[in-house]
């Protein structure tokens, strides 16, 4: 019977040890999976899946990054000495334009002609670049030369200023504006929310009656727990009409909605963090700077807030954390335009907003759905450094100069 | 100036910026309670939508978003209690404990979309629930998973250590103690904790986007491997996305003041048990 109980006693303790490691085994996950999920963009061919681009044999170009060729097919690109080719023209071939060169008869009853006669294409127009069907890909015949082994390069990832993924020939990812546009949008955020989330905690650590503090505690803890799909509404009917018409701005949705809505919920983090900091500043040091003459508000700025220093700025980076991350509200406020943000009266995109509008119809395995999983892992190692960052601020915090 | 008039600029300042932030919410709270308590009748929460979204009700929604609840706190709650209490009982206080938490920290931290992204990873796709109320019930489990060991933890705390060392000197043994005495003196603490999560895990949109929600179901589910609407997704979607969004506007108010109304008394009815509990140990 003891024997019983000590092994029961000794299973549980371990039981509980393993439950004790969850959440460090809960964030191992999420990076194994997200950057599992999203490490195959850089695999991924640079021309849409399922086609190929053809060139023919003299042509000595055998690289074409996604910019180039989406320029090529625009039509902004018009020579090949431009990509480091020949000085010739380039002639953009489309797999359609071949049924207006040949009859339906010549293809053949299933077709089986088709890659034949666009091999006779390329090989008979210099300068050519076609975009195939693989299945129709005239690989093997003398004169064409098959554009291969291109990926998505990190180069092209990081430092890519469209983000169009559903583009054809080649999708664009370039996560530029999306990174830009997250950091334009908090960095704004972040400027309305400290004023007033500093000002608030002044007030609620040094100046607010106890029955004052009853009312405004409270009523932070329920402006944080308000969900941000409400937020999102609440900007969405409120917020963008107000700033559409004050503005006279053809749209609302613009990143200063989205810099206001994230300034309201990223005040009960900055409030409560910084008005904690605060609260923390020895008896001794205030007594001290009021025994000194110095008034109480000479004491709140040149005492208490350095003392209180890294708290507050361990609040303005949580608060910073809390508007990047923030999905809902953003999405629904902001006007989704991945462009590269130049002012506040104009719609942007950020990353969690990326991922929300566009997972939902990016089919699994893609080269879309891998790159929404790789701004998954930006957004999760900006976050990271966020909070040790915040943590490193806090611990700052004991004792300076006394 | 003088150092008082100077002062009272200041102050005032304070107070006005005080006020503000009240107002904000209140406006906030007014503004949808205003415009949504016209929509809110019995036809409105027992019914299921029609026309396009435009008329009906929202009873899948709050069906969807009550087997949620259930489900992320069954993740949850059992995990996260058992968590605490190694990290309070057990691990003592060491360099384990300030690792693990500032791991639960980090967790916390995780914006919302990644814990959906993840969840669709594991869950959904490797795990092959497909879109489902377990998936997303895992996937909300784990985002409030630091919340209730947060909350649990600093339940545990306040059992005083005399009630340990009496029940040690007692005879009992430590998963005894643990059991019999620390457990049932947090317990109503810990219910705190649990209500609040319930409030979060109510409220969250994005992990259940891509995991758990349906745009339009009009028949409940029937078991935990089938797709639900909720509440939170369901605003998404009628204030967003619609044919005709004038139309759809009053269920949205609608759809918004309950999901407010959820929330708001998950929070309040947490404090009042919090205030309540304070005041009896207090009188002992």
């Amino acid at each position: 019977m003891k024997r019983l109980r000590c092994i029961v006693e000794k299973l549980t303790e371990g039981l509980l040890t393993v439950s004790g490691a969850i959440t460090t085994i809960v964030i191992l996950l999420i990076v194994v999976f997200l950057f599992r999920e999203g490490a195959g963009l850089f695999k991924s061919p640079t021309v849409e899946k399922g086609y190929v681009l053809c060139v023919d044999a003299g042509n000595p170009v055998t690289h074409l990054g996604p910019k180039q060729i989406k320029e090529i097919f625009d039509y902004e690109i018009e020579n090949w000495a431009e990509v480091g080719g020949k000085d010739q023209p380039i002639v953009v071939f489309r797999f359609e334009e071949i049924f207006s060169r040949y009859s339906d008869e010549e293809f053949g009853a299933d077709y089986e002609l088709l890659p034949e006669k666009l091999g006779e294409v390329i090989v008979s127009t210099p300068g050519i670049v076609a975009f195939l069907p693989e299945e129709y890909m005239p690989e093997g015949m003398p004169g064409v030369k098959v554009l291969r082994g291109d990926h998505i390069s990190p180069a092209d990832f990081f430092g890519g200023r469209e983000w169009m993924p559903t583009a054809t020939p080649a999708p664009q990812f370039g996560v530029l504006p999306l990174i830009l546009g997250t950091l334009w949008v908090s960095f704004f955020a972040i400027l309305i929310a400290l004023p007033l989330g500093l000002g608030v905690a002044i007030y609620l650590s040094e100046l607010a009656s106890e029955r004052m503090r009853k009312i405004l505690k409270p009523t932070i803890e329920l402006l944080a727990g308000i969900p941000s799909v409400v937020y999102g509404f609440f900007g969405l009917v409120v917020l963008v009409p107000l700033i559409q018409k004050v503005f006279h701005l053809p749209v609302g949705e613009t990143a200063l909605a989205g810099s206001v809505v994230l300034a309201i919920m990223a005040l009960p983090t900055i409030i409560t963090v910084a008005e904690d900091a605060m609260r923390n500043t020895p008896r001794a040091m205030r007594e001290a700077s009021l025994a000194l003459g110095a008034s109480q508000w000479q004491t709140i700025y040149k005492v208490i807030i350095p003392y209180a220093g890294s708290g507050i700025s361990a609040a303005v980076v949580l608060g910073i954390g809390r508007a990047i991350g923030e999905t809902m509200a953003v999405l629904m406020v902001t006007g989704n335009a991945a462009v590269m943000p130049r002012s506040l009266f104009e719609p942007v995109r950020t990353i969690p907003a990326t991922i929300a509008a566009e997972l939902g119809e990016a089919p699994a395995g893609g080269a879309h759905y891998e790159a929404l999983f790789m701004l998954g892992c930006i957004l999760f190692i900006i976050t990271m450094i966020i909070s040790v960052t915040a943590e490193a601020i806090s611990k700052r915090q004991p004792n300076r100069g006394l | 100036m003088s150092k008082k008039s100077n002062q009272a600029i200041a102050f005032w300042t304070f107070r006005i910026l005080g006020l503000i932030v009240v107002a904000i919410l209140f406006w906030i709270l007014g503004f949808i309670i205003w415009h949504g308590a016209g929509s809110i009748n019995w036809e409105f929460l027992t019914s299921e939508p029609t026309d396009g979204m435009t008329g009906g009700g929202i009873f899948p929604a709050i069906v969807g978003t009550f087997c949620l609840i259930v489900g992320s706190m069954i993740v949850a709650f059992p995990l996260g209690v058992m968590s605490a209490i190694y990290t309070t009982e057990y691990a003592g206080n060491g360099k384990i404990v300030r690792f693990i938490r500032i791991m639960t920290n980090n967790l916390g931290s995780i914006p919302s979309i990644i814990f959906g992204l993840f969840g669709m990873a594991l869950f959904v796709n490797s795990l092959g629930f497909g879109d489902s109320i377990i998936a997303g019930s895992f996937t909300l489990g784990l985002l409030v998973l630091p919340l209730v060991i947060r909350t649990t933890e600093e339940a545990l705390k306040a059992v005083p250590d005399s009630y340990r060392t009496g029940s040690l000197a007692l005879g009992a043994t430590k998963l005894q103690t643990i059991w019999r005495v620390v457990l049932p003196t947090a317990f109503p603490n810990i219910t705190t904790g649990l209500i609040l999560s319930i409030g979060r895990v109510s409220g969250e949109t994005a992990p259940i986007l891509f995991t758990a929600a349906a745009y339009f179901l009009p028949k409940l589910p029937s078991s935990i491997y089938d797709q639900v609407m909720a509440l939170p997704y369901h605003l998404y979607v009628i204030a967003t996305s619609g044919t005709d969004l004038e139309a759809t506007r009053p269920m949205a108010y609608g759809t918004a003041l309950v999901l407010i109304f959820i929330v708001l008394v998950m929070n309040l009815s947490a404090s009042a048990l919090r205030r309540y509990i304070g005041k009896k140990t207090k009188t002992n």
